[in-house]
């Protein structure tokens, strides 16, 4: 049953070697062609040994689970999983990256699953060495690693056939989400904001830029890697037709009238038509299962 | 009226104490601070013992003191009536055993560190901080943090997690050898000098950090951030078998600085004149000072306050003489930070308290209280 697939572990290999064009080609060009390819990616993961009470660590990680259907099975997640509702009624660990050994231990869990930013380090083997199995996911920035991710899990955690369908439901929202895309790419720019002092854009090679990508929008920034800090002239320099940030940075600047009142915001055409798309942040940049849906959402804004 | 005042006074006022009474007076005076010292010194110890008892019995994973007396006798070869499983023995062996024992080491680091350093600079508000040790280590900290994976491979390989550790050790004692460089000038080394060179460096390490800051990504960030907040959640048998003769030595070494840093109190020309080698008290003050703090800081993060309250604490109850004081700081500042580790650990279980947010939160109260208490009107 449980192939070894080479292509899939390559492509792992190569979401984790973090070449700034690779995401966004990826992504871009292989949106369909992932869709058809899918139902066949295998993994070689072995199943853990004990599923009964499930720590996870890391936001697209506990999503992952509870689409599989083991929302049941987590007695604890960390700070960053934030959906489903009901993972918030258990208990919360440290910020997956601050995780302590002894409080994810007093959960008495059977089986860690912790994305591959876990830290710090030293911590997983210690959780190791008193005897409970941790297995790692890496962190993923296209939908095909996404896709390896959701596969890799369900292995883990005996869920394989579950995890046909919840791919078969990304690729189908994927799909809608090619369907609705504007008919010419909007130069888009994506706005990460905590607060007013904290205003970075999304430079080349980011999560974000591969979203953006596949919701039909071009990334207004070319010139820099990374997220960078915004600036008044950069920003002019970029000329963005629409404004893409996430929903809670929105309400941080105090609305789409706060973000207008950024340097040089108002100065762009995306800020003289006031086309600002606010999107779930969780829903997009952690390449989980709901992927899908919060890129349709991207797109139907887009078009909007 | 003066004559008057003079003529009512009894005459014992105006004709000095045989001197027999005078030493006699002394000699109890002596003896009363030495037994304030010993009742302090032995009070200190004893909250210490009892918080390291409190931090080894208490934690996210419930053992119940049976419990935890089985798996320590366990070790000795008795075995006792309480079941265990293979789980709790690996949480109070491996996990919380080697953070208390961490946490008496940074805690009695950071404490003589400032105690050194504030007898040294004759300045009540002298941290740490002040010769460059903490933003050295900071800096070296966010190097091996957002460039490890590039630029310093070969070290990340070779060090494997401890890269941050030695990255920030290394930094934060090179920083401080610096600022000391700077404030000597033909085999003399300026204390007013040192502090002045002290902020610009840490100015310098700021804005160094600053732009290591810029090219972070957002994993990287949050590291870096947590370092700075100090947790003595990483807290393995290896980090505490490195922290222990770095910082173990200095506790050692220390009080044979005492004299030296009493006669400075009173003024490095008067030190001088006491007979003491000033330059050689300072480059020692200063290189051991910098070796705890910098060990300390390696394995923990940044903790403040512990080095700057612990030796204050002390000092307001017996008084600035050092013989007392950095034993004395020692034994306060681990205790301080065994019981706000203990509070960052249960609180909020199974989460945790960022270790540096607690010492504040203790530290600071109870220092207003004896500020407040001692205040002179």
């Amino acid at each position: 049953m449980r192939r070894v697939l080479f292509p899939a572990l390559l492509l792992v290999l190569a979401a984790c070697a973090s070449d700034p064009a690779d995401p966004a080609t990826e992504a871009d060009t292989d949106s369909t062609a992932a869709a058809v390819a899918a139902p066949d990616v295998e993994v070689d993961v072995q199943p853990a040994a004990d599923t009964e009470r499930i720590v996870t660590l890391g936001g697209p990680v506990t999503e992952t689970v509870y689409a599989l259907g083991m929302g049941d099975r987590v007695v604890g997640a960390d700070q960053s999983s934030l959906f489903p509702a009901d993972v918030m009624e258990k208990p919360r660990l440290n910020y997956f990256r601050q995780t302590s050994a002894e409080g994810v231990l007093s959960l008495e869990p059977t089986l860690v699953l912790a994305s591959d930013g876990a830290g710090p380090p030293g911590v997983l083997d210690q959780i190791r060495a008193a005897g409970v199995e941790v297995r790692t996911t890496p962190e993923v920035e296209s939908v095909s690693a996404a896709e390896v991710r959701v596969r890799m899990i369900a292995a883990v955690i005996g869920r394989d056939v579950q995890a046909d369908s919840v791919l078969a439901a990304m690729q189908a929202s994927l799909a809608e989400a090619d369907a609705a895309k504007p008919e010419t790419s909007p130069r888009a720019l994506f706005v990460y904001a905590r607060g007013a002092g904290t205003v970075m854009v999304a430079g080349t090679g980011t999560s974000a830029e591969a979203v953006l990508k596949l919701a039909g929008a071009e990334n207004a920034v070319s010139e820099f890697e990374d997220f960078q800090p915004l600036t008044a002239e950069a920003l002019i320099t970029a000329a963005p037709d629409v404004i893409v940030i996430p929903e809670r940075g929105l309400e941080s600047l105090g609305g789409v009238d706060g973000l207008l009142l950024q340097p040089g915001v108002a100065e762009t055409p995306a800020g003289q038509n006031r086309r600002v798309v606010a999107v779930d942040d969780a829903l997009l940049l952690g390449f989980g299962p709901r992927l899908g849906e919060g890129v349709r959402a991207l797109a139907e804004g887009l078009n909007g | 009226m003066t004559e008057a005042a003079l003529a009512s006074s009894p005459p014992s006022a105006l004709t000095p104490p045989p001197v027999e009474t005078a030493r006699a007076e002394l000699e109890a005076a002596a003896q009363r601070r030495r037994r304030a010292v010993v009742l302090v010194l032995g009070g200190l110890g004893a909250a210490l013992g009892a918080g390291m008892l409190a931090s080894v019995a208490v934690g996210a994973v419930a053992l119940s003191p049976g419990e935890v007396l089985t798996i320590f006798a366990d070790r000795l070869g008795i075995s006792l009536p309480w079941a265990v499983t293979a789980q709790q023995e690996a949480v109070l062996l491996n996990i919380r055993l080697p953070r208390v024992l961490l946490g008496v080491v940074v805690g009695a680091g950071l404490a003589v560190g400032g105690a050194v350093l504030q007898g040294l600079f004759r300045n009540p508000l002298a941290d740490p901080g002040l010769v460059g040790v903490s933003s050295g280590a900071a800096l070296g900290a966010a190097i091996s943090i957002v460039l490890g994976a590039s630029v310093a491979v070969s070290a990340t390989e070779l060090l494997g997690p401890a890269t941050v550790a030695g990255s920030a050790f290394v930094f934060g004692l090179g920083t401080t050898v610096l600022v000391y460089r700077i404030a000597t000038r033909m085999g003399r080394t300026s204390v007013t000098t040192m502090l002045l060179a002290g902020i610009a460096v840490n100015a310098l390490c700021g804005a160094a950090v600053g732009s290591l800051i810029l090219f972070a990504d957002d994993g990287q960030l949050r590291n870096l951030t947590f370092w700075t907040l100090g947790s003595l959640g990483g807290a393995t048998w290896s980090s505490f078998a490195v922290a222990v003769p770095l910082v173990g030595s200095v506790l050692v070494a220390a009080p044979w600085l005492a004299r030296a840093l009493d006669a400075m109190l009173l003024g490095e020309a008067e030190a001088r004149h006491l007979g003491v080698n000033t330059q050689r008290v300072k480059q020692i003050s200063v290189g051991l000072a910098a070796l705890a703090v910098a060990a300390a800081t390696a394995v923990s993060g940044l903790i403040g306050f512990v080095g700057l309250v612990a030796p204050h604490l002390v000092r307001l109850t017996l008084g600035p003489g050092h013989r007392a004081l950095l034993p004395g700081a020692a034994l306060c500042g681990a205790t301080l930070l065994v019981l706000a580790d203990l509070a960052a650990r249960t609180l909020l279980a199974p989460a945790e308290i960022p270790i540096g947010i607690l010492t504040a939160l203790i530290g600071g109260p109870f220092f207003l209280w004896l500020l407040v208490r001692n205040r002179v009107m």
